[in-house]
């Protein structure tokens, strides 16, 4: 080519790029005056799932735990007298709150005309009217865990008790159970219990308390403390094994109470105590992420991690029958649905229908999933839920006696 | 048309900010400066292919920027991660990468940080520091060490190198800064000619704010309606610093050497998230950085040069968190790094050049913890590049051979149980190509592909109960194409013109992921599960003015465009799930503006930095949306002379308009605040 060919097509150029280059300090100018508007609180619009159901229970809430530091705890509401699913219910009925419903949701329970959760990073428990979830208070409980309900009182147990040295010279913090009056919403007692203790059940006049030890791993506690309610006092601690989560008792007065292990040589497990042989009757080797008991069906789900191999095991998805004391149905799920859940998170099953709800928390981050199984394992529907769609609570008429 | 069109941009321009004197020839003095003491080996004006966004001389001096992490905002296709105050983490983002994959070069040589990956920007002062660079891909010149080849994007620090006017032996400068958060903030420097090649400059700084500020939350409903609002004060957010810096520079014809020792420690609140019920946290963070670091290049012949970088660093950290309703934790960490390089380059043809670098550098982290690994890590770097220059053709390539050694032993109650040992080895490349079509004017084309990784760090591998130590590494690859555009006048309005854009593709695989091991936020560990697509647009323009009256007006506009897209899992694709949604905290659109003026001794500065809506999760639904938000910044400086003495005033307003905004969910950002600096020279 010879460069006078070449000059008119330069200076072409030359001239488009001048404009270019006032286009884009136009631009910039432009994003000056469309800034920032004030944040909006999004409420969605309740999603048409299926056809009414008219049973005993009407509903169930279920609490997104989402992540720490988010502030993004939220309750959803599932109606099945309308069959219409509700995310941000708390959202959409307490205008007003600030801050919302609160940091990292841990627990949910109704008693009376109250629904309870349990907000752990915002070391608070929320109180709310359960059908309208209008907030009625708040209960200050530092790192609170889990909730139960005992004649006029709730039981929430704590991670932040005084602070202790562990024989092997490390600092922590003795776990409590706090006794709060459920009509005035104030702490009336605390017992002291073991190391970062988790669920708590009450059968009899006793609470059986799950320790689990979890911030000092070289030395996870392995007991459940015994309270007596009417001394509340701690009257004993039953070995079972390390790292205890869930206690759940049947209606033989069993305690079902699983145990995540310490993700090296010693896996999850399950381990049935018999209250009456005081006892444990049986080792399920049953690996365990969360549990539902349901008369005498205990509905486990796991994805548990090893950090032998640094990887996940495959999920499992599997009935005990308490009664039997063994896994009757190793997979619950019939249709390969399980293949489209990353992280089975949560589990309830509906008293009445006995349809099976499982939550997908996948990568923890974005919004989770509820399936909806019924009971020969095949999916009814499945839905979009808030992040870490965790703990449910059924409500209706003595659906939460178990 | 096209002239009114021009010309009502000038006009918004002018009303819009202040005018400054032409800081783009003051840089390049600098630069020259500076070339004509080292390598100017070659015939061309720099050796690198694609050059540099640069902020630099007086025009990083007018900016309202206190560290580092403040004054790299203003370059296009960067987002800056910052937890909010003057002690708040700040890290840069390149091209939504992902903070890990950007290397910080200081002096020339990286700061490293094999614990957790990420240089706290935040904690560099530019008190010190002459000129900020950034590259992408990496610095496109051969002649380097092993390690300017193995990051995906990297930022060069050049700390002030002393220069003496005629008859002066020494420069001694005293600054002093206060303003809001009750910052004091007072530095001394000394720059002494020792002879006529070598000098010394001693510097020094302490930095105290307590870190305080009010901020607004407010929520309305999507009717407009005032859903909440309340304002508090951002506490435990105080930073007390302190650093010291010396440095022997000396140079001669064929050689150039200098050598420097850097101190800093510090003490801060880690002012965490705003959440429900929780307005304060009480955690606290000890820093001790102390490296010394060689630098020598000597060129032995027309054809040879050579260069050789000696490094030792030492870090200290230690991390309280004294809140009992918490997991008590008060965790210390100390880390060791020795470095050696040398790259040898040779001159083949007067238009050909090939290079040789080799680095070694070990790493140790001991640690508090219990069961604690106490991992060490060879790295040895093997990098060859050639460069090949044909009429306006620019080229180059590169090759980095990576072997990374691993050991650690597994310990249980205290004693050794067993030692691993885990090996590495990658090649990874890069091109790039610049092509000057015309030579009498200077409009380049430029591309480059590049593709690196980042080693998981000890933290992401081997902390206790989280790490992961089957982790692989992250890859980066990129591609980019562009252009840039220069004009340059003696007379007229219009002093210089430059324009530049850049379209590019990267992706991000095994990104390494945090996620929870199991029911209930217990405990974490470290994933390879993510996948990123990033396609981007970044453009760039610089305009210089000469107004009546002596009067300088110089511009800035940077703005970028920026799809970058979760892939991680392609099942997550209904409603509210995340797959190809915008990473989280991404804007499609950020842009920032720097207009200054001078006159005289008068210089008026304006800046401006907006980011577009973002989602703060890769699901990218309305529960999830983030507001755009700006900040504009003005200052006004004032220079006088009393004698041998020259000083300089400045006051900055920031966040002119006092935007409330996050940059990072629930962690609020400062509004409206000021500062005052008084500086010497003598």
């Amino acid at each position: 080519m010879n460069p006078k060919s070449q000059e008119p097509a330069a200076k072409r150029l030359i001239a488009r790029l001048r404009l270019a280059h006032c286009c884009v300090w136009c631009m910039v100018l432009l994003l000056l005056a469309g800034c920032r508007n004030d944040e909006p609180l999004y409420i969605p619009d309740a999603v048409p799932v299926t056809m009414p159901e008219y049973t005993s229970v009407k509903g169930f809430y279920l609490l997104n735990e989402a992540n720490m530091n988010s502030n993004k705890a939220s309750i959803d509401f599932y109606n099945y007298e309308t069959g219409k699913y509700y995310n941000y219910i708390y959202r959409a009925q307490n205008y007003g709150v600030v801050m919302e419903l609160g940091d990292v949701g841990n627990d949910i329970g109704i008693y009376g005309s109250k629904l309870w959760a349990v907000i752990n990073c915002s070391n608070k428990v929320e109180v709310m009217d359960k059908n309208t979830v209008v907030r009625l208070g708040q209960v200050d409980i530092p790192n609170c865990r889990y909730i139960k309900f005992h004649e006029g009182y709730a039981y929430v147990t704590s991670y932040a008790g005084p602070v202790a040295t562990v024989f092997d010279g490390t600092q922590s913090q003795i776990g409590y159970v706090a006794k709060v009056d459920t009509a005035t919403l104030q702490v009336v007692d605390r017992c002291l219990v073991g190391y970062q203790p988790d669920e708590l059940e009450i059968v009899g006049n006793r609470i059986f308390v799950a320790n689990s030890g979890g911030y000092n791993p070289n030395n996870y506690e392995n007991t459940v403390s015994v309270i007596d309610i009417s001394t509340f006092k701690e009257v004993e601690r039953i070995p079972i094994a390390i790292n205890l989560q869930y206690v759940k008792a049947d209606r033989r007065g069993v305690l079902w109470i699983s145990s995540r292990g310490d993700y090296y040589t010693a896996g999850s497990n399950i381990y049935a105590y018999d209250t009456r042989k005081q006892r444990v009757v049986a080792k399920l080797d049953c690996p365990v992420g969360n549990m539902w008991l349901d008369g005498d069906s205990l509905y486990v789900i796991s994805s548990e991690f090893s950090k032998v191999s640094d990887t996940y095991r495959t999920a499992t998805y599997q009935i005990i029958n308490t009664r039997e004391m063994r896994v009757v149905n190793e997979h619950f799920i019939t249709d390969g649905t399980e293949q489209a859940i990353v992280q089975p998170y949560g589990i309830a099953v509906n008293p009445i229908t006995k349809d099976i709800m499982v939550t997908d928390a996948k990568n923890y981050v974005t919004p989770g999933r509820l399936y909806c199984f019924g009971p020969d394992g095949r999916r009814k529907w499945d839905l979009l839920t808030g992040d870490i769609p965790a703990h449910f609570v059924f409500l209706g008429e003595n659906v939460n006696e178990q | 048309m096209r002239r009114r069109l021009t010309l009502w941009a000038f006009i918004v321009l002018c009303v819009v900010g202040g005018l400054a004197q032409d800081a783009d020839t003051a840089h390049i003095d600098s630069m020259h400066f500076e070339l004509r003491h080292v390598t100017v080996y070659g015939q061309r004006p720099y050796a690198e292919v694609i050059p540099a966004q640069r902020l630099g001389g007086k025009q990083l001096e007018v900016l309202s920027s206190h560290s580092v992490a403040d004054a790299i905002r203003y370059f296009s296709g960067v987002q800056l991660k910052d937890y909010g105050g003057v002690g708040g983490l700040k890290t840069v983002d390149i091209r939504s990468m992902g903070s890990n994959h950007m290397g910080v070069f200081y002096d020339g040589i990286q700061l490293g940080n094999a614990q957790n990956g990420q240089v706290d920007l935040g904690k560099f002062s530019l008190d010190n520091i002459e000129e900020v660079a950034l590259y992408n891909g990496q610095k496109s010149d051969i002649f380097q060490s092993a390690r300017d080849f193995g990051s995906a994007g990297s930022i060069y620090l050049r700390t002030r190198y002393p220069k003496f006017a005629t008859g002066k032996r020494d420069n001694v400068n005293v600054t002093m800064r206060t303003g809001s958060f009750c910052l004091a903030n007072p530095s001394v420097r000394w720059e002494h000619k020792l002879s006529p090649n070598v000098s010394l400059s001693l510097n020094s700084e302490y930095t105290y704010a307590s870190g305080q500020y009010h901020f607004r939350y407010r929520r309305v409903f999507s009717d407009g309606t005032l859903a909440w609002d309340t304002t508090a004060v951002r506490k435990n957010g105080d930073l007390h610093a302190f650093r010291a810096e010396g440095g022997v520079f000396g140079a001669s014809n064929d050689t150039r050497w200098n050598a420097k020792v850097y101190y800093y420690d510090s003490e801060r609140g880690i002012p965490g998230a705003i959440v429900n019920n929780v307005w304060k946290r009480a955690q606290r963070q000890w820093d001790r950085n102390f490296f010394t670091q060689g630098s020598w290049q000597h060129r032995v012949s027309d054809r040879y040069s050579t260069m050789a970088n000696v490094k030792y660093a030492r870090d200290y950290l230690r991390y309280l968190n004294p809140d009992t309703t918490l997991l008590l934790v008060d965790n210390e960490f100390w880390q060791d790094e020795i470095y050696v390089s040398t790259a040898n380059k040779l001159t083949i043809l007067p238009d050909w050049e090939a290079n040789l670098s080799v680095d070694y550098q070990w790493n140790y982290l001991n640690a508090t913890l219990v069961n604690f690994v106490y991992p060490t890590r060879h790295t040895l770097l093997t990098a060859v590049a050639t460069a090949y220059t044909w009429r306006g053709l620019k080229m180059q390539a590169s090759g980095l051979y990576t072997m990374v050694n691993d050991r650690h032993s597994s310990r249980q109650a205290g004693t050794t149980v067993q030692h691993h040992s885990n090996h590495l080895h990658r090649l990874t490349p890069a091109v790039f190509v610049s092509w000057q079509p015309w030579q009498q004017h200077d409009l380049n084309v430029r591309a480059f592909y590049k593709r690196i990784f980042r080693m998981p760090t000890f933290n992401d591998l081997y902390y206790t109960d989280i790490g992961n130590a089957n982790l692989r590494p992250e890859y980066a690859t990129q591609y980019n194409i562009g252009a840039q555009w220069q004009w340059k006048s003696e007379r007229g309005l219009v002093s210089a013109v430059r324009l530049s854009a850049d379209a590019y593709y990267n992706r991000i695989d095994d990104k390494i992921i945090a996620i929870p091991t199991g029911s209930g936020q217990y405990r974490w560990t470290m994933m390879n599960i993510g996948q990123v697509r990033i396609r981007g647009i970044d453009v760039s323009t610089r305009l210089s003015l000469r107004l009546p009256a002596g009067v300088a007006l110089d511009g800035t506009l940077n703005y970028t465009y920026q799809r970058a897209q979760d892939y991680s899992n392609p099942e997550d694709d209904h409603y509210g799930g995340s797959y190809k949604g915008q990473i989280a905290y991404i804007p499609w659109h950020s842009g920032s503006a720097i207009v200054n003026a001078a006159w005289r001794q008068l210089t008026l500065n304006y800046s401006f930095i907006y980011v577009g809506e973002r989602y703060h999760t890769s699901a990218n639904i309305p529960v999830n949306h983030e507001q755009p938000w700006c900040t504009h910044d003005l200052s006004a400086s004032y220079a006088f002379s009393w004698g041998a003495v020259n000083g300089k005033a400045t006051a900055e307003v920031n966040n002119l308009l006092n935007q409330q905004y996050d940059v990072i969910l629930n962690f609020p950002m400062p509004g409206r605040n000021y500062r005052l600096t008084l500086k010497f020279d003598f």
